[in-house]
């Protein structure tokens, strides 16, 4: 239904302060979404990086920074090493690597909420249209 | 604890009894990743990996934001000390491997040491291209490729506190060059043979955006030039002399007109090549049990449907992994990769894709121009595909675009759409939507 409170809910989610208000009003730099919600006409729809098996950004990456996590099988970024080359956004076919210019420069994307039981954008969709699943 | 190799290995042939013996020659992208793909299937295999280098592992991409100071040197690796020994590498430094004999299979070291193989990956990547110039031996004069090009450079710069600084060649490493020598600030002169930079990729409109930003910070571009002569004094560079006869002032010169396919290896084998080493599908070489793989190979090029060189670092990545994993017998195909590159340079973000200069009468253009952004976005259609993408200034959801064209996409429903602000995912066909989100991801 195209609400965004699944990119709201992102966004602060990846706050160093993890409140609504400080997290769009006062941080620097500026936390950003790491979910895409697009709309046309009556289509809408949630996307965010979907840790692919044979995942392209990770052949891309010339630093190292992109891994895959061990335990999950998760694409993350150690946001150290991202140097901000953005050879990741030039091969993801989703389009859901976004640059974050505002501090260091470095690749934005999501990290399935590592640390939380299941990502808050699903948590929070009031219409249960994002699903969180495993998939072998 | 020690990964590294003892010289001066004697030949034992079948020093391993059970399991195959790889070895790699090449330490870098596609090396590396043959390494991952061949332990994926073969834990008990021994793999010697050959390196002319001292360093245990860094990332060739990175040498310029070393020397620009953005990335310190414990942060050139792009894989951990430890994965050397976790994955059981016998890694040989500093050694160049100099002959083949292919007949009793082994490698041959400059030092006379000689490493047996069962299956070998030829992964020697790329080379500079060194113009003869009269004074091309002088102090001060460097090619910038690899770490020890760095490190020299940097050195000589803090020794003859170098204060200008000429690049030849306008291309990708001159421009990184470029970048870097920016953040130290030496004032620099760019000597390019052709009428723009990155002329192999960009068009007019968007070299000029570029050109623009570093004439902005004191950074000259001079086109359709080139150094006939280096001068210098007391063995050290002073200028150089350009064909119109024009003098530049310079304690430092890089020259960057451009890599080869480092071949020296297979030159006098019996292994096909090209300006590289040709290699197959399954990156396999003429001769069984060799395989090549990265900057040194002729590998499928998937949009001119022939075998190229593709210098880049997802291109040798892919590669080496299609290697390895052919390599440990599982056998799988390389779809082929196209010309693509990244690049930021005074700030402003740049992805190229593909064939951008096309434009034939099949061709179609689609473009947009913000002259006050300095955004520009180029694409090239043909026969209702995208075969050529330049975004400078907004590369946002580039990698889409990408996969249209790797995924040979027919935009001629939507190509309307393709350079609106709004373009997503969403406004792909819902066919390849859910080829994207169900299937595997065809890997670029």
């Amino acid at each position: 239904m195209g609400c965004r409170l699944c990119e709201v809910h992102c966004l602060v989610q990846h706050s160093k302060t993890k409140n609504i208000i400080k997290a769009y009003k006062g941080e620097y730099p500026k936390p950003t979404p790491r979910i895409i919600v697009e709309e046309k006409g009556y289509v809408s729809f949630a996307l965010q990086c979907r840790h692919c098996e044979d995942a392209p950004c990770l052949e891309a990456c010339i630093t190292g920074a992109l891994y895959r996590d061990k335990k999950i099988g998760a694409v993350l970024l150690d946001e150290d090493k991202c140097v901000g080359c953005w050879m990741c956004i030039m091969v993801c076919p989703f389009g859901v690597i976004s640059r974050n210019v505002e501090g260091k420069k470095i690749a934005s994307k999501c990290d399935l909420c590592m640390g939380e039981e299941i990502p808050v954008c699903v948590k929070n969709c009031p219409n249960g249209a994002i699903v969180y699943e495993e998939k072998k | 604890m020690n990964p590294v190799r003892n010289q001066n290995n004697p030949v034992r042939k079948q020093d391993i009894s059970n399991g195959v013996n790889y070895v790699i020659i090449g330490n870098s992208a596609s090396g590396i990743a043959s390494v991952e793909a061949i332990r994926e299937y073969d834990r008990k295999g021994k793999i010697t990996v050959i390196s002319n280098e001292a360093q245990f592992n860094y990332s060739r991409p990175l040498i310029s934001y070393l020397l620009g100071k953005k990335v310190p040197m414990e942060r050139m690796p792009f894989q951990a000390r430890d994965f050397y020994k976790d994955n059981k590498i016998d890694l040989i430094l500093n050694k160049e491997a100099t002959k083949l004999d292919l007949e009793r299979k082994y490698v041959i070291l400059a030092d006379g040491g000689k490493i047996p193989f069962d299956k070998l990956l030829i992964a020697t990547g790329g080379r500079p291209i060194v113009p003869e110039i009269k004074g091309m031996n002088l102090n001060g004069v460097f090619t910038f490729t690899n770490l020890d090009d760095a490190q020299r450079i940097e050195r000589h710069i803090k020794a003859n506190r170098v204060k200008r600084a000429v690049v030849l060649g306008g291309g990708l490493i001159g421009l990184k060059a470029t970048e870097a020598l920016i953040e130290l600030k030496i004032k620099i002169a760019i000597v390019e043979l052709a009428d723009r930079i990155l002329s192999a990729t960009f068009d007019r409109k968007a070299s000029r955006i570029i050109e623009t930003a570093l004439e902005k910070i004191d950074c000259r571009v001079i086109a359709n030039n080139t150094i006939v002569e280096i001068k210098g004094r007391n063995n050290q560079v002073e200028e150089v002399i350009l064909k119109d006869k024009k003098r530049i002032p310079a304690e430092l010169v890089i020259i960057a007109i451009g890599v080869s396919p480092n071949v020296e290896l297979a030159k006098n084998s019996s292994i096909k090549m090209n300006k590289g080493v040709l290699a197959d599908n399954f990156m396999r070489t003429n001769i069984l049990d060799v395989y090549a793989a990265g900057d040194c190979s002729e590998a499928r090029d998937c949009l001119l449907g022939k075998n190229r060189p593709i210098a880049i670092w997802p291109a040798a990545k892919r590669q080496g992994k299609i290697a390895g994993f052919n390599m440990a017998g599982m056998k799988r195909e390389y779809q082929g990769s196209f010309a693509m590159n990244s690049v930021e340079l005074c700030g402003i973000p740049t992805i190229s894709l593909g064939q951008t200069l096309s434009e034939g009468k099949d061709c179609r253009i689609l473009e947009h121009f913000d002259k006050n952004k300095a955004i520009y976005k180029k694409i090239v259609l043909k026969k209702g595909m995208i075969i050529g993408i330049i975004f400078v200034n907004d590369i946002e959801r580039a990698g889409i675009y990408a996969g249209l064209i790797k995924d040979k996409v027919d935009v001629s429903g939507f190509q309307e759409n393709l350079l609106k602000e709004d373009f997503g995912f969403i406004s792909l066909p819902k066919g390849y939507r859910k080829h994207l989100v169900t299937g595997e991801v065809s890997t670029l």
